[in-house]
C-alpha cells in the first residue's frame, strides 16, 4: 500500500485530493458513479419508449408513408375490435405461461442436480453444456428443428424406427412452444441455479435436526428459498416468448404478437404507430409481471 | 441428504435434460458436412466443401468480424456503465432508487421486439444513420443490464467496510478500486461480461431494427436462411464458432468456480 | 446516509425524467427522413467511374455469385445484397433505408410507391446499351415509367406458378381449384403475402363471372369479400404460408406439402435436388411480377449502380438469371444464349413467346381506391393487409 498518506507536512497529490473530496462527499461520488449510466439510460432508452408510447396515439399517412402527429385513438380502437388481435394477443400470452411452466419443470431438476449434488467437476462440466448453446447461433438452433420435426424429419424417422405412428408436429402450435422451451431453457436454468446454489447447507441442517423429513426440508426450505430464482427465470422466458417473431415464423404457421408488430414495422407499411399501439399488450402484461416479481423478491436474484 | 433413489433419479432427469439441449446443437454440427444443398434427414453423405466455402466468403468473414466488434464495444460499454450504476444503486440510499433499479430492468425484461421498434423510431427521428453505432447501443441496453445484475448480486454479498477499512490504512479511491474492490468483483465482470458477450453476439431481434445495410453474423445468417441453398454453409460458420467458444466458456467456468466466495458456508 | 445526499440524488434523477418525457412529447417535430431530390437532378449523360461499392436491396436468387462475381472482377464494384421476401418490405426498406442502399428490385406493386415515395430517381436508359433491344412492353412499362421519366430499368417478369410433387398429386393438376381442395389438406401452401388476395380474385374471375371481376387488383367490396372468404375457408387446408422462398424449398424437400402457389426459382432448386415437382400455370391463368432495377434517390454509388443495370440487361447476363430463377428475360437477344445454356429453356420460360402471353399475366400491382374505370370504391392497400391478417388469424 502507498505510503504517502503516512508522510506527514507533505502536500498529497492531486489523486488523493480528488479521492478525499469524493469520499467525504458521498453525494459526489453516488452522482459521478450514477450519472452517466442513468444519464445514458434514461435519454436514450427511456427516451425511446417514452415516444414508443406516444406515436401509439398518431397516425399513418397511407400516401406518402410518413407518420402524422395527430391524436387519435383509432389504433387502439381497430385492436378493440377486430377479434384477431385479441386472438393473437391471447395465443401469445397463453404460450409465453406454457413455456415458462415447461421450463420450471425441466429445469428445476436439473438446477437441483446441478446446485447441490454435483460435485465441483461435473458442475463445471454441466455449466459449460448449458452456456454453450447461448454461444451457438440461436437461428441455427431453431432451423435445426425443422430438420427434427419435419414430415420426413428425424423424429419421424425414429418414432418409425420404433413402430409409432408419423407425427404432424411441423408447423403446428406445439412446434413452437417446443422450440421456444427448448431455447430459453438455458435462461430459466441459470437464476435457478443461482437461487439454489446459495442455499447454505447450515438452513438444511437445521431442518434436519428440527425433525423434517427430506420431503418436508424440501418442500419448506428449499422451495421458498428456490422461489426467487424462479421467477426471475419466468421473468425472462415470458418476455422473450411474448416479442419472439422469428421462430413462430420459421417453425409455425399461426401469428403471434411480435409477428404482427414486426410485419406493421419491418415488413408491411412501417406503420409503427399501429405497431407501438398493439407494443402496449406485452409492455403492459411484463410491467404488472414485473410488479408482481419485485414483490416475490426475484430482483435479487436475477 | 437426498435419497439414493432421488439422486438416482435426478441424475438421469440430468442427464435428458442435456441430451434435449445437445441434440439440435449436434443435429447442426452434423449438417455442416451435408452435401446437399437443401437440408433433409436423414443426411446423405460426408464432406468437407462447405468448410472451404465459408472460409473463402468475404461476406461471412465480414459478419464475423462486425458481430465481434459490436459485441467488444457492447460489452465494454456495458462493463463500464454497469459497474458504475450496481456500484451507486447497492451502496447509497437516494431517492428514486427504486424507481431507477426497476427500469434498469427493463431492457431484458421487455420483449427484444419492443427495444427494436423504440431504438429504430429513435434513431431515425434524430436522422441518425444506422450504423455499427446504432446496433451498439442497441445492444448495450441489455448488455448493461446483465453486467449490473451480476455486480449489484456480488455487491450486496460483500460488506462495505472493506473499503472503509482499505481508505483508513491511506489507499486513495483508486488504489482501494485496485486493491481492494476489483478482485471481490472480478468473477462477477467476467461471467457478467461473458453473458453479455455471448448475447449480443447472436442477438438478432434487436439488431434487425437497428442495423442499417451492415450484416452482422445473425442476419447474415438469416440471409442464407432466406436462399434457402448452400445452408450447410452456414452450419459450418456455427460449428467454427462453436468450436471457438468452448475454450473461454471452459476458462471463465473454472475461474469463475475458484473464486470461493460462491461456496457456501 | 445524510439527506443532502438524498435529495440532491432525487432531485437530480427527477429532473432527468422530466427533461426526457419533455424532449419526448415537444420535440416531435420530425419523423422519417424521407425527402429526395430525384426530380430536380438532371439525367447524367455518360457512366464514371466505379465508386467500388454498391448496395443492392434484391429478391432472393437475383444476386447469385454466378454473375456478381465477374460484374465485380470487371467493374471493381463490390455488391453487397439484402434480401427481401415481399414487395412491401422492399418498400419498408428503401422508405427507411437513408443512403444505405443504391438500388432495389422493384416489382410493379412496390415500383409505383418507391416513385411516390421519392425514394428512387429517373434513370438514363441512353446509357444502357440493350435496352433497345427489350421487348416493347418492357421499355417504359406503367409501373416504372411516369410522365416520360424511367424510374429504373425493367429487368425480368415471371408468373405465379402452381407447384406440386408429381409423385403425391395424381393425376397433374390443371386447375387452381385444387389448392382450395380439401382433398390436399395439410399439405398445401401460398405465400405469405397479402397479393394474394389477387390470386384467389383471378381465380374466383374464372370460376363465378357473376361477380364481375375483371381486374384482379380492383376489387369492390363485394368482390373483395368473396375472395377473402374464399382464402379463409382455405386457411385450415394450408400447412404453412411461405415466407421464405427457402421455407417453401424445406416443405417441399421434407414431406410437409405436396402442392401450392410458387415461383419457379422454388421449382428450380427443388429439381436439382432430385425433388420429383412439376409447376405449371393452370388454366385460369396467372399472377405474375415484372421486376425493374430502381436507382435509389440517395444512392451514393450511382455510377456502379449503372454499370450494374448494364451488366444485368446484357443478353448473358439475361440468360443466366432467366434459367437460374425461372423467369423470363426483357432482353429479345437472351433466347438463343438460353438455350446454349441449357436446350429448352427458351420455350419453356417463354423467353420467345408472343406479347399475347405476356398481355395474359396480370402483373402485381398495388391496389388503390382508384377502379380505373371511373369508380372510387375499390379496396385501397391498407385493407387488403388488414384482411390478410385476418385471414391468417
Amino acid at each position: 500500500m502507498s505510503v504517502d498518506a503516512a508522510r506527514a507536512g507533505r502536500r498529497p497529490t492531486a489523486r488523493r485530493r480528488v479521492s478525499a473530496a469524493f469520499w467525504r462527499r458521498p453525494w459526489l461520488r453516488a452522482t459521478a458513479l450514477l450519472g452517466p449510466a442513468a444519464g445514458a439510460f434514461l435519454f436514450v432508452y427511456v427516451a425511446a419508449l417514452g415516444v414508443l408510447l406516444l406515436s401509439a396515439f398518431w397516425a399513418l399517412d397511407p400516401f406518402t408513408g410518413q407518420i402524422v402527429h395527430t391524436w387519435s385513438l383509432d389504433n387502439f380502437r381497430i385492436l378493440w375490435e377486430e377479434h384477431t388481435y385479441w386472438r393473437i394477443a391471447g395465443r401469445t400470452i397463453g404460450l409465453a405461461a406454457a413455456v415458462t411452466v415447461t421450463d420450471v419443470l425441466l429445469a428445476f431438476p436439473f438446477a437441483y442436480y446441478m446446485a447441490r449434488i454435483a460435485g465441483p467437476r461435473t458442475r463445471t462440466l454441466l455449466f459449460v453444456l448449458v452456456l454453450m448453446p447461448l454461444w451457438s447461433s440461436y437461428l441455427a438452433r431453431v432451423y435445426s428443428w425443422r430438420l427434427i420435426l419435419s414430415k420426413d424429419g428425424a423424429l419421424n424417422w425414429w418414432l418409425g424406427r420404433l413402430g409409432l405412428p408419423d407425427q404432424n408436429i411441423a408447423y403446428t402450435n406445439w412446434a413452437v412452444w417446443i422450440v421456444f422451451s427448448y431455447i430459453w431453457l438455458p435462461f430459466m436454468i441459470l437464476p435457478v441455479y443461482a437461487a439454489l446454489e446459495r442455499i447454505p447447507d447450515s438452513f438444511i441442517e437445521a431442518s434436519r435436526d428440527l425433525g423434517a423429513k427430506n420431503w418436508t426440508t424440501f418442500k419448506r426450505v428449499v422451495l421458498p428459498l428456490a422461489l426467487p430464482g424462479v421467477i426471475a427465470g419466468s421473468i425472462f422466458t415470458f418476455s422473450l416468448t411474448l416479442g419472439d417473431y422469428i421462430a413462430p415464423s420459421l417453425v409455425g404457421n399461426t401469428q403471434f404478437i411480435g409477428n404482427v408488430i414486426y410485419r406493421n414495422v419491418l415488413g408491411l407499411t412501417n406503420n409503427i404507430p399501429f405497431a407501438a399501439a398493439y407494443a402496449m399488450v406485452p409492455l403492459a402484461v411484463m410491467a404488472l409481471y414485473l410488479v408482481f416479481a419485485r414483490r416475490a423478491g426475484a430482483f435479487e436474484s436475477l | 441428504m437426498e435419497s439414493r433413489a432421488t439422486r438416482a433419479a435426478l441424475g438421469v432427469w440430468t442427464v435428458l435434460v442435456v441430451l434435449f439441449l445437445w441434440v439440435p446443437l449436434a443435429i447442426i454440427l452434423l449438417y455442416a458436412f451435408n452435401p446437399s444443398n437443401i437440408q433433409s434427414w436423414p443426411i446423405q453423405g460426408f464432406t468437407l466443401r462447405w468448410f472451404r466455402v465459408a472460409w473463402h466468403d468475404q461476406e461471412a468473414r465480414d459478419a464475423l468480424l462486425l458481430s465481434a466488434k459490436a459485441a467488444l464495444a457492447a460489452t465494454g460499454i456495458a462493463l463500464v456503465l454497469g459497474t458504475m450504476a450496481a456500484a451507486a444503486v447497492s451502496r447509497f440510499k437516494f431517492f428514486g432508487r427504486e424507481a431507477l433499479s426497476f427500469l434498469f430492468i427493463l431492457p431484458l425484461a421487455l420483449p427484444g421486439v419492443i427495444t427494436g421498434i423504440a431504438l429504430s423510431s429513435f434513431f431515425s427521428f434524430w436522422g441518425m444513420t444506422f450504423s455499427l453505432w446504432t446496433i451498439v447501443i442497441g445492444h448495450a441496453t441489455f448488455c448493461v443490464v446483465i453486467v449490473y445484475n451480476n455486480v449489484i448480486a456480488r455487491l450486496r454479498r460483500t460488506s462495505t467496510s472493506l473499503v472503509e477499512a482499505s481508505m483508513d490504512l491511506g489507499a486513495d479511491g483508486w488504489q482501494t478500486f485496485r486493491f481492494v474492490t476489483f478482485p471481490v468483483l472480478s468473477t462477477a465482470l467476467i461471467s457478467g461480461a461473458l453473458l453479455a458477450f455471448a448475447l449480443s453476439f447472436d442477438e438478432v431481434i434487436v439488431t434487425l431494427f437497428t442495423a442499417g445495410a451492415q450484416n452482422t453474423l445473425p442476419i447474415w445468417i438469416l440471409g442464407k436462411i432466406r436462399l434457402g441453398q448452400q445452408l450447410p454453409e452456414v452450419n459450418a460458420v456455427v460449428f467454427f464458432v462453436i468450436v471457438l467458444t468452448v475454450i473461454p466458456v471452459v476458462v471463465s467456468q473454472r475461474l469463475t468456480q475458484e473464486s470461493g466466495l460462491l461456496r457456501r458456508r | 446516509m445524510n439527506d443532502a445526499l438524498k435529495r440532491g440524488l432525487g432531485a437530480g434523477v427527477l429532473a432527468i425524467l422530466a427533461v426526457t418525457l419533455a424532449f419526448a412529447a415537444a420535440g416531435c417535430g420530425g419523423s422519417s427522413d424521407n425527402e429526395s431530390s430525384g426530380d430536380k437532378s438532371s439525367l447524367p449523360t455518360s457512366i464514371g467511374t466505379g465508386e467500388g461499392k454498391l448496395s443492392l436491396v434484391a429478391w432472393e436468387g437475383y444476386t447469385q455469385p454466378e454473375w456478381v462475381k465477374p460484374f465485380e472482377k470487371q467493374t471493381g464494384c463490390m455488391v453487397t445484397s439484402k434480401y427481401a421476401g415481399s414487395s412491401d418490405e422492399m418498400v419498408t426498406l428503401m422508405r427507411n433505408g437513408g443512403d444505405q442502399y443504391d438500388m432495389v428490385s422493384a416489382s410493379g406493386d412496390a415500383s409505383l410507391r418507391l416513385i411516390e415515395g421519392k425514394n428512387v430517381q429517373p434513370m438514363n436508359p441512353a446509357l444502357i446499351p440493350d435496352y433497345p433491344n427489350f421487348i416493347e412492353a418492357l421499355k417504359s412499362p406503367p409501373h416504372n415509367t411516369v410522365d416520360g421519366k424511367h424510374y429504373g430499368i425493367s429487368l425480368q417478369w415471371g408468373p405465379n406458378t402452381l407447384l406440386y410433387n408429381t409423385e403425391k398429386v395424381t393425376p397433374a393438376p390443371t386447375s387452381w381449384e385444387s389448392i382450395y381442395d380439401p382433398k390436399y389438406k395439410g399439405g398445401i401452401t401460398i405465400p405469405d403475402n397479402a397479393i394474394q388476395i389477387a390470386d384467389a380474385a383471378l381465380y374466383l374471375s374464372k370460376t363465378k363471372p357473376d361477380l364481375g371481376i375483371e381486374d384482379p387488383y380492383e376489387l369492390t367490396q363485394d368482390q373483395f369479400d368473396a375472395a377473402v372468404n374464399l382464402l379463409k375457408q382455405q386457411r385450415p387446408l394450408l400447412k404453412k404460408h411461405w415466407v421464405l422462398a427457402s421455407d417453401e424449398i424445406d416443405l417441399f424437400k421434407n414431406g410437409d406439402a405436396v402442392i401450392g402457389a410458387s415461383w419457379p426459382y422454388q421449382t428450380n432448386t427443388l429439381a436439382a435436388d432430385k425433388v420429383p415437382v412439376k409447376d405449371l400455370i393452370p388454366s385460369e391463368g396467372a399472377t405474375g411480377w415484372a421486376d425493374t432495377w430502381m436507382l435509389s434517390s440517395k444512392s451514393k454509388h450511382p455510377n456502379c449502380a449503372y454499370m450494374w443495370t448494364k451488366w444485368v440487361s446484357t443478353p448473358k447476363v439475361q440468360a443466366q438469371q432467366a434459367i437460374y430463377f425461372g423467369e423470363t428475360p426483357a432482353n429479345t437477344k437472351a433466347c438463343p444464349i438460353m438455350d446454349q445454356l441449357s436446350p429448352g429453356s427458351c420455350k419453356q420460360y417463354h423467353a420467345d413467346a408472343p406479347a399475347s402471353y405476356f398481355d395474359s399475366i396480370k402483373f402485381w400491382k398495388t391496389p388503390s381506391a382508384d377502379c380505373g374505370n371511373g369508380d372510387d370504391n375499390c379496396m385501397d392497400y391498407n385493407r387488403w393487409q388488414q384482411a390478410w391478417t385476418e385471414i391468417k388469424g
